[in-house]
Order: structure tokens, then C-alpha cells, then sequence
């Protein structure tokens, strides 16, 4: 057998970087396999399985969220998987580039975990407690509804409308936030109120 | 009374939570890397196979998100470089990747946008394995996945130029070759993997080889009755099918779809490697220093008359090389 | 969406134009591929660019951004003209018979009675002539030239083929090959769906695009039937429930609408509310709009809500103009008259259209509220990101409060999908830090603000103080208190009109569904159509049976869909006059000879007699309309207008700019770019890797697409001498951004009214939060203006240039 003729194809195949390195530097400790053959162990094992629906389109897909910890047991409990749900009539198991990724969505470095506040001309966001974030708005609220409040039209109809400050609701938020939210701003009078349906 | 809602074709049950025994067990091996003496196992597992159906796939990535949300790997964010293929290749952190082709088919004068699933194909015969010189680095389970056990790779990156279609990568953070797994630990507790579970389309399906053939098929045949005459089966008997393979619209032209390969073999160098002479070419190439423990490979390795003629007539045909 | 996800493999034709499903709603587009793979269906897309939906199409055709409706148009001259109608559908089922008075007409681009002065027209002769029996005239031989079907023939008759390759830049013979394909859907066994979205609805004729689709869909008799219908993919996922119950400037939960000040009373509200049925015995199912009414007041303001008071009537706001919608608020707030904003869970920065024109109105707002999960562009509108977000943050005076809000993971209770289903949900993971669920935020700010009008007194405090809020925890109420409050329950003891002297749901009980819901303040409801979501029999929305009987795609068991758990509208259309299925093997419902049933619930009195009464019960008429009469602010039937923004002049009328009827700020006119100055047509989307604003919080999908880019046409990069993966600059007149190019086939010129058209495609998800490469958005770019009827951004079709940039953008 023509060693030299090999060994020139080794050495195209390998890289002549790799191709010079000794067996001990590539790493052979014994001449067994150190290990032997073993799938990785199966991530889920003894998570909790949550069922939800996917956050981003309206095609609505199942999905099951996969945790530590129980919330329905009062447990603290942290998302480690998400994947489709195949019971679902809908997406039966199948989920999007992005649906697939919901696991990250909800462990975002950038998820919101505390109010903060800005003040006139910052140049950064300072903390504060919900206790004041809530009463600066309703203070707020209250002072411009007062204010401004149209209470009747020029034509002396009671038209009780408030137009100095609008609301834009959410689109990804329940049916249930969506009605509390509907109640709490319409009783005040808000018309420049709008979701994302346009865009 | 009511009928019980259809199941998808692939193993797209919900994963189980309760502990499981795995299916996949070290006796279920039939090939390992630079270990000639892998005893029989007692059990022949049903051969699996993951379809691609090139015709049915809107290249939206969801198996490129599910396979790094299953394997827990981080890809970089990247740049755009005048493409949709992202990242722009196979990377340790990115098994699987959707290769994109614009391509304008003379016959029609329609331009078609051919996107292929690209990963590993888990060769009936591997080249990775053929060419790894690490013992249990690579093995082959017996229905057919090829699996990296990454605690013995030496990353010498053998695997990659022992690869007929360019799969395997090598971590710059832990010097392992890296590659699809077929979700070898899905498959272990009765799951497809996790690209087939999230293809929205079914255009990725997971089953028996024979199960997946025949859906294969009638896939073809749909396509024909589209008018894509061509339309075909890619499972290359080169490295004796493969165990991931395609419905192509134009099996008659695979290199359109981002090059897949004609007609892919392992390197007649990788063939003329095997075995003994693999090791023999370490020693010429000055690896002295490996004495007793190659010694202790070397002593192991049978080698055939039969196969040390094969090697040596496909190196001298591939002369020149 | 008429239809739901499901019921799309039931079809023999998807159309996909107008919309990107492959790309956008890649989970709901199988039930296309598995109605190409099970039923041989075939799939036509419709596009200016050749998208991923088109790769995997049967039939691809180019369009200019911006010209649906002369396509639209076209195809149903194209099927008048060769026979592909479906006679007795048309003739029953729609208004066709109907007759129009004299003084409708249509004449240079626009339907009689337009105001130049006023950008509105006169709609009063947009209307049926009505007899002395007081029902509208009609001749079923729809000989008459008066029939809305003759107008409609006369309507359609300029968009020939000719004219249809010169405005839309489709070539003919590609579009007369999707006539012949959309033409075999006449037949009553073949069917086609509609599958569209943004891409039709934002333009400033959005809805008329839509219209011209439904319009065909009625001429082929695809209405109602399994595997038809229009079916809208709609955005995020509970946009359909937050449309549903009403969270718009003038709408109440249901598609009741907020008083304008020209209704200062209850009786005036309901004079025009009536819905007297135009043709007799026909159901008109809104005459039922004081029950729904009524009992949402009494949801709203409880015991203070009487009869006395006309249900508290004067607690509602009156507005003076149609809407207060987003880009009037914006407008407002540009102007200094807005001094308080909230953003729930909504990037507007991002979001809409002129961002220098954004920035400028936030900045003189006095306070700022964003509830988020993220941290998004606008609550960071005031930090300086270099040329990402170049601001001089010490001269914005705006406060802002950034408040954490749990996301979907965190969160207990039902989205509505497209197909309306209402599905609940189950929290599963602990919200991170101080992060609080929607309801309890509101609840708390709006105890704290109802405390402040309690101890100080106020104006017109008592809406507030008598809103309704019986939760078990005032700060904290519960999703299923919520759901129950929605599905309604009733006050007192309701007599069952079948059986007198019986109760048919005893006081404190939950309505079965709005059947029972009544208009003398015995019940209350919060959102009638959703009622029956959460009734006696318990949480509807949370069912789980996937079973599907006759493998009808129908699921009636899995979660509930509104109304009455219909998951097919004007399902009684997919039978014909006798009640048998059009094609027996897509039945859904039929006439037994004594009543309806099927697959669905029927969309009709279950003992409606087939030809008597007809099948599109909500409409006066009792048939669909293909004229709206004066429903529409821009015309009975759609007529072809240009964007705002457009390369060509309108062929019907060069003097008419973009829709003639859309509300045109003063400011805004004077930013709109000719084809002179900036001579590409540009046009923005979604990518399937991303989610909007939301992805790019996300590695994953960060790093799946990672940068900003702009695709052209090879034939436009060799003109301008970009490469492939090279930076250029993209302009127009109100911004600028930087992006890479990706220089494709899959864009190619057009030839339009003998210019050569080229589009630059805009997709969006960058901005300067998150974890993406910072980049820009198309809405830097996009115009300040809306569709005529609803006020959705024409985001789909602008101007703009582009040049190769050498630099790298300074971070």
C-alpha cells in the first residue's frame, strides 16, 4: 500500500494544523472510549407542564410551558421549556420561528422588573414603588380630568369627554384585562382611547 | 359519538414529564468510531428517518429555533450579508439551517425559491464516524441515528472532512465537533425531534424509514401531478441512504438546491482510512509519541486483506486528488 | 376571519393576496399545505414581492403596491363576462335584485355627491329605492338597469384586462390565468378562500380593498361555505378580542358604538338603531341592539344604571368627531393638547407611521405611562441612542413611568384567535421581580383615582364612583369574576317567553348566552357577543375535546368561539334555497324539513324555513350586500385610487390624490412626496423570524434574521450600484434610515402607465431596545394617514430613494 500517496490525502483531509498534532495533544488518554455511548439525559423529566396559548399571532396556537416549581401549587415557578401543544385542533404540536423561541421571550434580559421613573429632562430611569409609581398617575389623572373634562358641547349637549389623555391598550393582553381596562377608561370619559388593531 | 382528531404523520406527541427509560441504550450501537469490535447487539431497533419535503417547506425557520431551544445552544446575533440564510453556515451553535436559492427553471421561465433544510443526514454509512480517530467519539445506534458523544471527541475535526455533505463544526470554546443529533434523547423516550414537532408546514416529518419512504411517495406524486415531471426522492445510496433525507421538486438536479451534493460518497481518502491503515497513516505521520496506547489500538484493529485492497484501489483511482 | 384555521384544508383554492401567511401566520398556513397535500387544492399568491408564501405556490403573480382594487375589480368584470357566477346564490343570497335610486352614480374616479371642500361625500342617494310598503324594490330577473347587480356590471366594466396590466403592473397573461383558476370556484362544488391581512388593510382605501375580495367571494358563492369565506389573519393574539370588546374611540363591547354629541339622548341613540328588516320576514338580528345595550350599561354602572335615567346614557362620552384613534391623539399631542398618554403593552414609537412626527408629539406630553413586559422604544423615546434615536434628552420635559407587567407565561385567561375562538389559559411561571399582572395595575390605579374623587370631590365624579367593580378583592380581581361579568348573568327572575309564569334563568344565575339577555335591566352582559363563554355550564373557553365529528374541521368542543360557539359566519349560505348543501361532501348544515343542523351551529333560527328566511341574518336586507349603500365613507362599491404616495396618477382621475375622503392633517399634506423627488415605490412588512417590536428582545430570533436590511430588484441595484450585503441609505420625506442590501429575483420593475416601477421592500422589527443590532424601522419613512373608513395607516405603499452608503452608521 502506498503510504506516501495517504498520507498526502491525510493531510489534505485533516488541515495541516490538525494533521501535525500528536495523538496525545489530540487528547488520548486511554485507548478505550472514555465514554460510552449515551443520550443526553431528557430535560424534561419532573418539570411541571402548564398549558397556554402562543403570545404572538392570532393563529393562537397550544402550547405547553415546562417548569420548576408548580405555580398552582404556590410554588415560585421558572418557564425551562416551551413547546407546541399536539393536542391543539389548531397547530397540533407545530409552532413558528417564533412560537418555537417563547421560552426566551419570557426570560428576556429586557423583561421590565421593577417601575421606574423619569423625570423632566433625565437622562436615565430612576427607581420607584408602585405605591408612588400609582399614586403620581392617579394624581395626574385626576388633575387633567378635572381640568379638562368637556362636560357639555357648545351646543349644551352633555357630552362628559375627555380628550387630554388617551390610552392605547394592549393586544396581546387577556379578554379580562381588556374589560377591566374598557370599564376603568370609559368611566372616565376617555375618547382617545385605540388598540393595535390598525397596525 | 365523536372520531378522534387526526394525528400528524410525525411523532408529535407531547413530551412525557414523568421519568422514562431510555430507548436508546449503549447496546444498541453498532458503529463506533475507531473501534473495529462492536459486539452485535441482541435487538435490531426499527429504522427511523426524518422526510424533508423541500416542496412543502415556506423556509420560516422554526426548525432552526426548536433545535436551539432543545439543545440549549446559543448562536451569536449575527449580520445580514445580502441573504436570508442565517447564520450564513452551519455553526456548533446552529445544527440545522435553511439554505436559500433563487432559482429561475429554464423549462418555465418561473423563478422558484428553492429552500432547503440543511444538517446532518445521518448517513446509513457514515463518513464522520469513518474518519473519527477518537474511540466512542461517534457511534451509530442500529435504527440509524449517528450521534456525536462529545466527552470523547478530541476535536481533531476528522468528522468534518470525513462528511460527504459538510455537516459537523467545531467549537472554538470547547475544541467538540458539534451536529444534528436526530434529538437522539427525544427519540430515546418515544419523541420526534424537535425540528419535525415544530414544522409548521409537516414539511419536516419524523418516522419508520419504511413509514417515511412511503410518504416519500405519494409526495412525489403530488408533485407531478403539479407538473414538477422531475420531482423525486434524494436518499443517496452513496453512503447507503440516509436516515435524513428530501422530496426534492427536481430530484434530477440537486446541486440547485445551495449545492446539495450529486452524488455523495465518503472520500475514497476517508475509505482508504479505515481501519488499520487510518492508524498506520498516524503513525507515518510522525505521531511516535502515541507508543503504547496506539500501540494498544493498533494491536485491537483487524484488518482484512479484502479491505486493505479496497482502500488501496479507490486511493490510486482518486490519484491526483 | 368568516372561517376558522381549521376549516382551511376544506378548500379547493387558497388566495393568499394582501397577506404573507407563510410568513406571518406560519402555523395557521398548514391547513393550506394540508388542503394542497389531502385535497390536491391549488394556491394562488398575489404579491408585490415573490415571498415564502409564493414559494411554495401553484400560481405566483406580481402587483404594484397599492392597486388591489382594479385587480380585484377585474377578476369579478372578468367572471361576469364569462359566465363564472354562481346564479342562485347571487341571485338569493346578496343584494343583487335590489334596486338603487336614480341619483347613485359613478362618473372620473368617484361616486356622486362629492364634497371637494369637505373631502366627504353626500351619501343620501347611496341607497335602495324603497316602496310604499316600506321594503326596499327589487326585480329578481335583475333586468331592471337600477339592480345593484347592472350597477355593478357597469361599475366594473373599465377594469379590463388592459387596464388591469397598466395600473396594477401585473402581466396579462398571468392574470387572466388566475381569473380562469379563481373563475372555477363558480360551481357550487368548488370552492376558494381568501387569506389576507395588513397588506390590504393599510392603505388609505384599505377596507375597499377588502370589500372587492368579499364582493368576489359572493359572486362565486364562497360565503358560508366550508373552505371559503374572507378570512382577515389578523396581528397579534387577542387583537380580535380587544376589537371585540370595543377598546377603540368609538366602540362599545360587541360592535356598539359610543354616542356621537349629535345623539344627546337615549331615544335619539335608538332612533337610528332600529334595524326594521328591508325585505319581509327577514330576521335582522341587530334589532336586538337595545338588550345588548342595555345590559352592558348595566354591567358598566349597575343599580345606578335604571331606566329613569335612560341606563345611565349621560355617563357615556359623545364624541364630536368619528374617532379619537391613534393618529389623531398623536396630532393632538403634537399640537400640545394631550398631556397624559398611556401605553398598554403598545410601542407606538415603533408602531405608526412618521417617527420625527412621533418623537415630537411624546416630547410634549406631560406624562408618559408604558405597562410592558419589555422595554420598549417608547418608554425610552427620550434617551439618546446616536443616530438610532438622536434626541436631546435635557429638552424633553416629558415624565415617563415605565411599569413591569406580566407576560402571557405569568398570566391567567382567554385570547380570542382570528377564527374567534376564545381559548383560556393558565399561568405557569413566577413573574420576575416586581412585575404585576394588567388587572392588578388598573385595579390599583383606578381604587387610587377613585379614592382621590371620593375624598376631594371632582368634576362629574359620578361615572366613576358608580362604576360597577363587585370583586371579591377590589385591587385584585380575578379573571373568572371578569369572564363571568362578560358572559352576563341575571338581576332579577326572567319569565320564559315559551312557557309564562315559568323562570327561565333565576336571578344571580349566568345567561346561557344573549338569547336571554333583555332591555329592561333585568340582566347584565358585558360584551353580548361573547356570552355563553362562561355560563352555568362553567368555563366554556377552557374545553379541551379535540374531537371533530365528520372530520368536518368544525371542533365544536374545543374552547368557544363567538357567537353561540359558531365557528363558520352565514354558515345557512353553504345550502341553497331548498336547505341541501350546495356540495354534499362540504356539508355543514341542512334543512331536515323541520329545522336546521349539521356540523355547525347554524348561523339562522334553527326553524327558519329555507327560502323565507335568508342566510345573512345581521344585515336588514337578509342578504349580503354588494353595494353597502352608505355604509362606507368611500363608496357603495370600491373604485381604483392611488396611495397618497404613488409613482402614477390616477388613470380614472389625475387630479384625485389617494383616497379622496381620508382625513388629511394640514401638516401632514405638506409632507406627502412625489414620484419627482423620490421615485420608488417602498413597502413594509413582517419577516416570519420576527414578531413585530417583540423578537428582537429575543436571541434567538435575533439571531435568526439579525439586521436591518431593504430587498430590491437586481435590475434596480445595477441602476443605483448596489451589491448584495452592502449598506445603502433609504430615504423619503420625512426620514431616513441605513440598511444592508439584499439585491434579489424575487423583486422584479413593473411597468405601470408606461413608467418602469421599482419597490424597495422595508421589513420592520428593528429599533434601538432589545437585543438585536439597533436599526431603524419603515416607520421613519411611512406617511401620516389613514384609510377613509378606520383610519389604518397606509404603511403598504410611500415613496422613497435609495443609494449605496459607504459608511458604517456611528453606534
Amino acid at each position: 500500500m502506498n503510504i506516501d500517496l495517504t498520507r498526502r490525502g491525510f493531510l489534505r483531509l485533516a488541515g495541516a494544523g490538525v494533521a501535525a498534532t500528536s495523538l496525545g495533544a489530540m487528547g488520548f488518554g486511554e485507548a478505550e472510549a472514555a465514554e460510552a455511548a449515551h443520550v443526553r439525559a431528557f430535560k424534561l423529566t419532573t418539570t411541571t407542564e402548564t398549558r397556554n396559548t402562543c403570545t404572538y399571532c392570532s393563529v393562537a396556537c397550544g402550547i405547553i410551558m415546562y417548569s420548576k416549581g408548580d405555580v398552582k401549587a404556590g410554588e415560585t415557578a421558572e418557564i425551562m421549556h416551551i413547546e407546541g401543544d399536539a393536542d391543539h385542533p389548531t397547530n397540533r404540536g407545530t409552532l413558528c420561528p417564533k412560537g418555537a423561541a417563547l421560552k426566551d421571550f419570557v426570560k428576556a434580559p429586557t423583561r421590565l422588573t421593577r417601575p421606574r421613573y423619569r423625570a423632566a429632562g433625565a437622562t436615565e430611569f430612576q427607581d420607584v414603588t408602585w405605591d408612588e409609581a400609582l399614586d403620581k398617575i392617579a394624581r395626574a389623572m385626576k388633575d387633567d380630568r378635572d381640568a379638562n373634562l368637556v362636560q357639555v358641547s357648545e351646543a349644551g349637549v352633555p357630552v362628559n369627554r375627555w380628550t387630554t389623555t388617551g390610552f392605547l391598550a394592549a393586544s396581546a393582553t387577556t379578554n379580562e384585562t381588556a374589560w377591566l381596562t374598557y370599564k376603568a377608561v370609559r368611566s372616565l370619559g376617555i375618547v382617545g382611547f385605540d388598540n393595535q388593531a390598525r397596525v | 359519538m365523536s372520531d378522534t382528531a387526526p394525528q400528524p404523520t410525525t411523532a408529535a406527541a407531547n413530551p412525557p414529564v414523568q421519568p422514562l427509560e431510555s430507548n436508546l441504550l449503549p447496546s444498541d450501537v453498532v458503529r463506533i468510531s475507531a473501534t473495529p469490535d462492536v459486539p452485535q447487539p441482541t435487538r435490531q431497533l426499527t429504522k427511523v428517518a426524518k422526510l424533508i419535503d423541500v416542496s412543502k417547506c415556506i423556509g420560516c425557520k422554526a426548525c432552526q429555533s426548536a433545535c436551539v431551544e432543545w439543545n440549549d445552544t446559543h448562536p451569536e446575533i449575527g449580520e445580514n450579508i445580502g441573504s436570508y440564510e442565517n447564520p450564513h453556515d452551519l455553526t456548533p451553535d446552529m445544527f440545522t439551517l435553511m439554505r436559500f436559492s433563487e432559482w429561475e427553471n429554464p423549462a418555465t421561465n418561473e423563478l422558484e425559491w428553492l429552500i432547503r433544510k440543511d444538517g446532518c443526514m445521518h448517513c446509513e454509512d457514515p463518513g464522520c464516524l469513518k474518519a473519527c480517530p477518537a474511540p466512542g467519539a461517534i457511534v451509530q445506534y442500529s435504527n440509524g441515528i449517528v450521534d456525536f458523544i462529545h466527552d470523547n471527541c478530541i476535536g481533531c475535526g476528522y468528522c468534518v472532512t470525513g462528511c460527504p455533505f459538510d455537516i459537523p463544526r467545531i467549537s472554538k470554546v470547547d475544541h467538540k465537533s458539534y451536529k444534528c443529533t436526530l434529538c437522539s434523547d427525544r427519540v430515546a423516550v418515544g419523541q420526534g425531534p424537535a425540528c419535525a414537532k415544530a414544522c409548521p408546514t409537516k414539511a419536516i416529518t419524523f418516522g419508520t424509514k419504511d413509514d417515511m419512504t412511503a410518504l416519500a411517495n405519494e409526495r412525489v406524486e403530488d408533485l407531478k401531478s403539479r407538473g414538477y415531471e422531475n420531482a423525486g426522492i434524494y436518499d443517496p445510496k452513496g453512503v447507503g441512504g440516509t436516515h435524513v433525507f428530501y422530496v426534492l421538486h427536481h430530484a434530477d438536479k440537486p446541486s440547485i438546491y445551495s449545492n446539495l451534493a450529486e452524488n455523495p460518497r465518503i472520500s475514497p481518502i476517508v475509505e482508504g482510512w479505515k481501519g488499520v491503515t487510518k492508524t498506520a497513516g498516524m503513525a507515518a505521520m510522525g505521531v511516535a509519541a502515541a507508543g503504547a496506547v496506539l500501540m494498544g489500538l493498533f494491536t485491537r484493529n483487524k484488518v482484512e486483506p479484502e479491505e486493505e485492497e479496497a482502500a488501496e484501489r479507490l486511493v490510486q483511482d482518486r490519484e491526483g486528488i | 376571519m368568516t372561517n376558522a384555521w381549521t376549516d382551511i384544508k376544506n378548500t379547493d383554492l387558497v388566495i393568499v393576496m394582501g397577506g404573507n401567511a407563510a410568513e406571518a401566520h406560519p402555523c395557521g398556513f398548514k391547513w393550506v399545505t394540508e388542503a394542497k397535500a389531502t385535497r390536491g387544492a391549488k394556491l394562488i399568491v398575489v404579491d408585490p414581492r415573490y415571498t415564502r408564501t409564493a414559494s411554495v405556490s401553484d400560481y405566483y403573480a406580481p402587483i404594484r403596491p397599492g392597486s388591489d382594487i382594479a385587480f380585484l375589480m377585474g377578476v369579478i368584470r372578468w367572471c361576469i363576462e364569462n359566465d363564472k357566477v354562481q346564479w342562485e346564490y347571487v341571485r338569493n343570497f346578496t343584494n343583487a335584485a335590489l334596486l338603487v335610486k336614480d341619483g347613485f352614480g359613478w362618473s372620473d374616479g368617484l361616486f356622486s355627491g362629492y364634497d371637494e371642500e369637505k373631502r366627504d361625500y353626500d351619501k343620501a342617494d347611496w341607497d335602495y329605492q324603497i316602496g310604499d310598503d316600506g321594503y326596499a324594490k327589487l326585480d329578481m330577473t335583475l333586468q331592471d338597469p337600477r339592480c345593484v347587480w347592472n350597477l355593478l356590471k357597469a361599475h366594473v366594466d373599465v377594469y379590463t384586462p388592459e387596464f388591469v396590466e397598466n395600473v396594477c403592473g401585473t402581466p396579462k397573461d398571468r392574470y387572466l390565468q388566475i381569473c380562469e383558476m379563481i373563475g372555477e370556484c363558480s360551481a357550487p362544488e368548488r370552492v376558494m378562500t381568501s387569506m389576507y391581512a395588513l397588506g390590504w388593510t393599510q392603505h388609505s382605501k384599505g377596507a375597499q380593498n377588502i370589500r372587492g375580495m368579499a364582493m368576489l367571494q359572493l359572486i362565486l358563492g364562497n360565503i358560508g361555505m366550508r373552505g371559503g369565506g374572507m378570512n382577515a389573519l389578523r396581528g397579534h393574539s387577542n387583537i380580535q378580542g380587544l376589537t371585540d370588546l370595543g377598546l377603540m374611540s368609538n366602540l362599545i363591547p360587541g360592535y356598539l358604538n359610543i354616542p356621537t354629541e349629535r345623539e344627546p339622548d337615549w331615544q335619539t341613540y335608538m332612533s337610528t338603531r332600529e334595524f326594521k328588516p328591508l325585505r319581509p320576514g327577514q330576521t335582522s338580528y341587530w334589532q336586538n341592539y337595545s338588550k345588548f345595550m342595555v345590559s352592558f350599561m348595566k354591567a358598566m354602572w349597575g343599580d345606578a344604571a335604571t331606566a329613569e335615567n335612560d341606563w345611565a346614557y349621560h355617563y357615556l362620552p359623545k364624541l364630536d368627531v368619528p374617532t379619537y384613534d391613534v393618529l389623531r391623539m398623536f396630532e393632538l399631542m403634537k399640537q400640545g393638547q394631550v398631556n397624559l398618554y398611556f401605553c398598554q403593552g403598545f410601542n407606538p414609537l415603533m408602531a405608526f407611521p412618521n417617527r420625527a412626527k412621533l418623537t415630537e408629539a411624546l416630547s410634549k406630553l406631560k406624562l408618559l405611562v408604558v405597562m410592558d413586559p419589555l422595554e420598549t422604544e417608547t418608554a425610552h423615546f427620550w434617551e439618546n441612542h446616536g443616530q438610532y434615536n438622536d434626541v436631546d434628552s435635557a429638552s424633553i420635559q416629558t415624565e415617563v413611568l415605565e411599569l413591569p407587567t406580566t407576560c402571557f407565561a405569568e398570566d391567567e385567561g382567554a385570547l380570542v384567535n382570528s377564527g374567534r375562538w376564545l381559548q383560556w389559559h393558565w399561568p405557569g411561571g413566577s413573574p420576575p421581580g416586581e412585575a404585576k399582572n394588567d388587572t392588578w395595575i388598573m385595579a390599583n390605579l383606578f381604587q387610587k383615582l377613585r379614592k382621590l374623587y371620593q375624598d376631594e370631590g371632582g368634576v362629574f365624579p359620578e361615572p366613576i364612583l358608580n362604576l360597577s367593580w363587585n370583586y371579591a378583592d377590589p385591587l385584585d380581581p380575578k379573571p373568572e369574576e371578569l369572564a363571568k361579568e362578560m358572559n352576563g348573568r341575571a338581576l332579577r327572575d326572567i319569565e320564559d317567553p315559551a312557557n309564562p309564569g315559568t323562570t327561565l334563568v333565576a336571578a344571580g344565575k349566568q345567561v346561557k348566552n344573549f338569547t336571554q339577555l333583555q332591555d329592561d335591566g333585568s340582566t347584565m352582559c358585558g360584551c353580548w357577543i361573547f356570552s355563553g363563554c362562561w355560563n352555568e355550564d362553567g368555563n366554556n373557553m377552557a374545553r379541551r375535546d379535540n374531537s371533530d365529528p365528520g372530520d368536518a374541521g368544525m371542533f365544536l368542543n374545543w374552547s368557544y368561539s363567538w357567537p353561540v360557539n359558531r365557528r363558520i359566519l352565514y354558515n345557512r349560505a353553504s345550502a341553497d334555497m331548498q336547505g341541501k348543501p350546495w356540495d354534499p361532501d362540504r356539508k355543514l348544515i341542512e334543512w331536515t324539513g323541520e329545522k336546521w343542523e349539521g356540523y355547525d351551529v347554524p348561523d339562522i333560527g334553527v326553524t327558519s324555513k329555507p327560502g323565507e328566511v335568508m342566510p345573512f341574518i345581521m344585515n336588514q336586507e337578509g342578504t349580503s350586500r354588494l353595494f353597502t349603500r352608505g355604509m362606507m365613507r368611500d363608496g357603495p362599491f370600491p373604485t381604483h385610487m392611488e396611495p397618497f404616495e404613488s409613482p402614477i396618477a390616477n388613470v380614472l382621475n389625475p387630479k384625485m390624490r389617494g383616497n379622496p375622503v381620508s382625513r388629511v392633517f394640514v401638516d401632514d399634506a405638506e409632507q406627502f412626496a412625489t414620484s419627482e423627488e423620490f421615485p420608488f415605490v417602498a413597502t413594509s412588512y413582517r419577516l416570519t423570524e420576527h414578531f413585530h417590536y417583540w423578537t428582537k428582545h429575543n436571541k434567538v430570533n435575533a439571531s435568526l434574521q439579525p439586521e436591518f436590511f431593504v430587498e430590491i430588484s437586481q435590475e434596480l441595484a445595477a441602476e443605483k450600484g448596489i451589491t448584495g450585503g452592502s449598506r445603502v441609505r433609504v430615504w423619503g420625506k420625512r426620514g431616513q434610515v441605513w440598511a444592508k442590501a439584499v439585491v434579489t429575483k424575487r423583486i422584479k420593475p413593473m411597468q405601470c402607465d408606461g413608467k418602469t416601477v421599482h419597490v424597495v421592500g422595508i421589513p420592520l422589527h428593528w429599533g434601538f431596545m432589545g437585543a438585536a443590532k439597533k436599526g431603524w424601522g419603515p416607520n421613519s419613512l411611512t406617511p401620516f394617514v389613514g384609510d377613509a373608513n378606520v383610519e389604518t395607516p397606509e404603511f403598504k405603499a410611500f415613496l422613497v430613494n435609495i443609494e449605496p452608503a459607504a459608511e458604517e452608521p456611528v453606534a
